[in-house]
Order: C-alpha cells, then structure tokens, then sequence
C-alpha cells in the first residue's frame, strides 16, 4: 500500500517535471518527496500554536521536527524550531503575574523571581548555542531501538539572551556542601505515579560556566510556549534533555539527584565512544552530557537531479559540544577524497557554523555527496555508526543520493 | 532635562508593565488521525489505556517486536511510569501489539 502510493506520488512529480520542460520553466526546483525517506515516510507536516509546519513525531505530548531545507541557514527561525515534551499534559498557559522562578533547596535567601526580576536584577547574558535532542536521528540506528523514531530534525541553533544560571545562585546564596541543583518545568504529569520530568547539573558545573542560561528570549522575541515561554534553561554544548522548558523551580541539593529522568533515563554507555557492540547492553552508564560532531547537507534535497558539467552549490551546517567547528569537508568519490567547503560567519563554539561548497558532476547517474566535520579539538565523524541501545549520540557521516544529468 | 524625561519614563514603564502582564495561551491540537491503531482483539483496551498518557503515534511509530519486546514496553509503563494498568488488561494489550505490531 505504502510502496504504491509512493510509486503514484513519483509518477505524478515526473510528469508534473514533464510539463515544467513542456512549458520551457528551465530552472524550476527540482521537487524530491521526503516520502523516499524511510524514517520520514508518512509523516504529517503539521502546524502547531506559533509554529509553522513540521514534521510530526507525535501529537501528545508533542513531538515536532524541523524539516531539514531549514538547516541551510545558521540561525533556525523560532517558528521552525522543533518541540519535544516528556509528560503530559503540558503547559497550555502561562499568567506572568503569577509565573514565578522559585529556588529553594540548600540556598541561604530563596527566591521567587517574576520574569522582570529576571531581566531587572540581573546582568543580561546572549549565546547562540545549538539545541539538539539526545536521540535525534534515532531512527536510523541499525538494528532499530524503541524511543522517538526522529529523522534528524530533532535540532535547531538560535541565540538565547537571558539571566546566568550562576548569578541566580549566587543572589539565592548555595550552601557549602551543596552538589547539584535540580530542574523542574511546568509540564506535570497526568498521574502522580508518573516521573515528573526533573533533571539535574553539578554545583560546580554551573558555577564555572557562565554561558548556562535561564533564557527569556529566543532570537530577538519571547519563547514560543512550546519552545518553554516564558524561559528556558540553556546548557550550551550539551544535549537539550537539559534545556528545561518552561522552567519553574530549581532546587539546591546536597546528593546525585537520582530519579527517574536522570537514571536510567538519559544514560549513555561509560566509555569513550558512548557505544556498545550493536543489539548488547552497557555494563555502566553515565548521564548524557556533551553532544558529538556533526554536519548535515541541507540544500540540494535528496534525490534532486543536477545537470552535468555545471557547477552545483551545496549548502548546509556543522556544530559539535562548544569547541567549535574546525573545517567542513565533501567528498562525491565515496570517501576517497574531501574537499574543504567554505564556512561561514562564526557566531560562537556553541552555533551551527554554516558551510557552502561548489561541486561539478563529471558525468551522469547517480551520485552520493558525503559531509564530515571536525571540530578544534580535532574530533570528527566515522564512516560506521556507532551504536548505543538508547539510540544517542549519533554522528555518523551524512550524506545525499543525486541524480545526475 | 532630566526631569522632562521623567513622565515619557514613566510613561515607558507603565505600557512595559501591561505588556509583561499580559498571558500567553496556546489551544492544543487533537491526536492526528495518522497514528490511529490498526483494528484488531484487543485495540479498545489498548486505546483506552494508552491514550490516557499519551497518543497512539507513540506506539505505532517503534520497531515491530514479539511479544517479549512489547511485555517489557508495557511493564515499563506500569513499573516505571506508574501507569494505571490492571494485570489482565496488560496481558491483553501486549497479545494485541505483538499480534497487529509483531514482526
């Protein structure tokens, strides 16, 4: 059933490319269904409160991915920026009069602070930082693992402007003794039985690092609800499991906060690659941290078909866990050879850097164009992917299918 | 000078305020039609036990399993989640998965 409908759908796309050529509309976009991705297929786009449309994942709690032609730019628009809760239901309405972020725990002074005591009382910090979900692209791991299929839309790069995280405990007065802080958002679940989505950092992680964020703004306007209105944490470099949304209370604590969403969820293999044989599990595991090298082909689209002799232009981004992107490179050969791509303007160790290359098909048929990066501290990607049984970390080499001629 | 800038300030303040006030609410969309669980024994314990929590797309989208994979995403469910799910319904569901989502 599925196969048919795809093979109609590619029928009417040729014939539909038939008649641009009738019609001498040379030049006109080459139109490759998101339906020959296997992950993708039959995906709805949607159109979400404040979002435009996205791929749907799921409808509740929501599970929306950014479509990939949007990552051929450094800064992905808030409206396209994907959406992930844990628990539902999830926060429909915010009352700034009555919003407050409460820190209690093993602080000398807790606090309730309004959105403006946010942007009043305490320096105002900016970073762009890419925000990209610890299981983006889980559904390509080979064999499959059970979670959140996404394709890789699961990421989105913005520039957050909001208050330090270390500032705000510094006013609250953290005790001596004191190890983590927790997280917690205003997504509760249906049922108290259910682990209410908390998540935690170390005292001293955030103390030393002064670009994590409560953030109150997202490319030059207020959070989208989705994307955690009225603030978010912001954890640049690390996986977005520890943005929280819709941020409400942090809590001081004098242990490892242990529940549920920080273990065993969101674990990865203790080791140095964060992988275990294919289909094996761990023997111990660590809480997700950093994210890994990555790089992605978002302009042409898969399966466009480009002319031969004429030069195409590839475009697309890179990022890594805050060293920074080092060199982007392309190979049309299968890996035999790379070619340094152009990057674009640095907007910090912690942006999508963006990266344009030309590429001249020699001759026609199809052809595969592979993208790797590597970052300062000279870390890249492999040909294999690694594999891990709660399908993170992934950073293969990515590549595009093209038609040529 | 300083004290002509003082009502314009105030002024600027006070519209700040308002706008700081004011609340955001978002309607929520329906389940999508696209995830709907395919017919079969045992599909309306099935729905009516999981959608409390969450949509079907949240099922329908994982790798196919025997019954032994979707014993554990329901045990998981009850176990970790605290899902509250009697015996008899659990074993009905996962006959259900492993039977319409089985491989």
């Amino acid at each position: 059933m599925l196969d048919l409908s795809r093979r109609d759908a590619a029928k009417r796309l040729a014939r539909f490319g038939a008649l641009l050529a009738a019609g001498g509309l040379v030049g006109a976009p080459t139109i490759a269904p998101a339906q020959d991705d296997l992950v993708l297929a039959r995906r709805p786009l949607v159109r979400y409160p404040e979002k435009t449309d996205l791929i749907l994942l799921t409808s509740r709690p929501p599970q929306l991915e950014t479509p990939m032609k949007y990552f051929d730019r450094a800064i992905t628009p808030n409206e396209a920026f994907f959406v992930r809760y844990h628990v539902f239901p999830i926060p429909l309405e915010v009352d700034l009069a009555t919003w407050r972020l409460r820190v209690t725990g093993r602080v000398d002074r807790p606090l309730e602070l309004s959105l403006d005591d946010l942007k009043t009382k305490f320096p105002r910090a900016a970073v762009t930082a890419v925000n990209q979900c610890s299981g983006n692209s889980r559904g390509r791991f080979s064999p499959r693992v059970l979670g959140g299929q996404w394709g890789d839309g699961a990421m989105g790069n913005a520039e957050w402007v909001g208050a330090r995280l270390k500032d705000i405990l510094t006013a609250a007065g953290v005790r001596q003794g004191s190890v983590q802080a927790t997280f917690d958002g205003l997504d509760k679940p249906a049922f108290p039985s259910v682990p209410d989505f908390v998540k935690s950092l170390d005292i001293a992680r955030i103390m030393e690092d002064p670009d994590i964020l409560v953030a109150y703004q997202m490319n030059g306007a207020a959070l989208p609800m989705l994307n955690g209105y009225p603030a978010r944490l912001v954890v640049p470099g690390w996986y977005a499991t520890y943005w929280v949304k819709n941020l409400s209370e942090i809590e001081v604590v004098d242990q490892v906060f242990e529940k549920f969403w920080m273990k065993p969820g969101y674990r990865i293999p203790d080791n140095a690659c964060g992988c275990v044989q294919p289909g094996t599990a761990p023997a111990r595991t660590v809480p997700i941290n950093r994210m890994t090298v990555r790089s992605f082909i978002a302009s042409p689209v898969p399966g466009a078909r480009v002319p031969v002799g004429r030069p195409v232009t590839l475009k697309g981004i890179a990022f890594d866990g805050g060293y920074g992107v080092q060199e982007v490179q392309l190979s049309a050969d299968g890996g035999t050879t790379w070619r340094r791509a152009d990057l674009g303007s640095d907007l910090g160790r912690y942006s999508f850097r963006e990266w344009t290359a030309t590429w001249t098909p020699a001759q026609a048929g199809p052809a595969r164009v592979m993208v790797r990066a590597f970052n300062r501290i000279g870390e890249s990607q492999g040909r294999e992917p690694l594999w891990n049984p709660a399908g993170y970390l992934r950073n293969v080499i990515e590549h595009i299918d093209l038609q040529v001629g | 000078m300083r004290r002509a800038l003082g009502p314009g300030l105030l002024l600027l303040v006070l519209v700040a305020s308002a706008v700081a006030a004011a609340d955001k609410t978002i309607p929520m969309p329906p389940d999508h039609a696209y995830a709907t669980l395919k017919p079969g024994a045992g599909v309306e314990v099935t729905r009516q036990q999981c959608v409390s929590c969450h949509s079907t797309d949240y099922i329908v989208m994982q790798p196919r399993g025997n019954a032994k994979q979707w014993d554990g995403v329901v045990t998981k469910m009850i176990k970790v989640f605290g899902a509250p799910v009697s015996d008899q319904d659990a074993k009905t569901i996962v006959e259900y998965l492993a039977t319409q989502y089985g491989n």
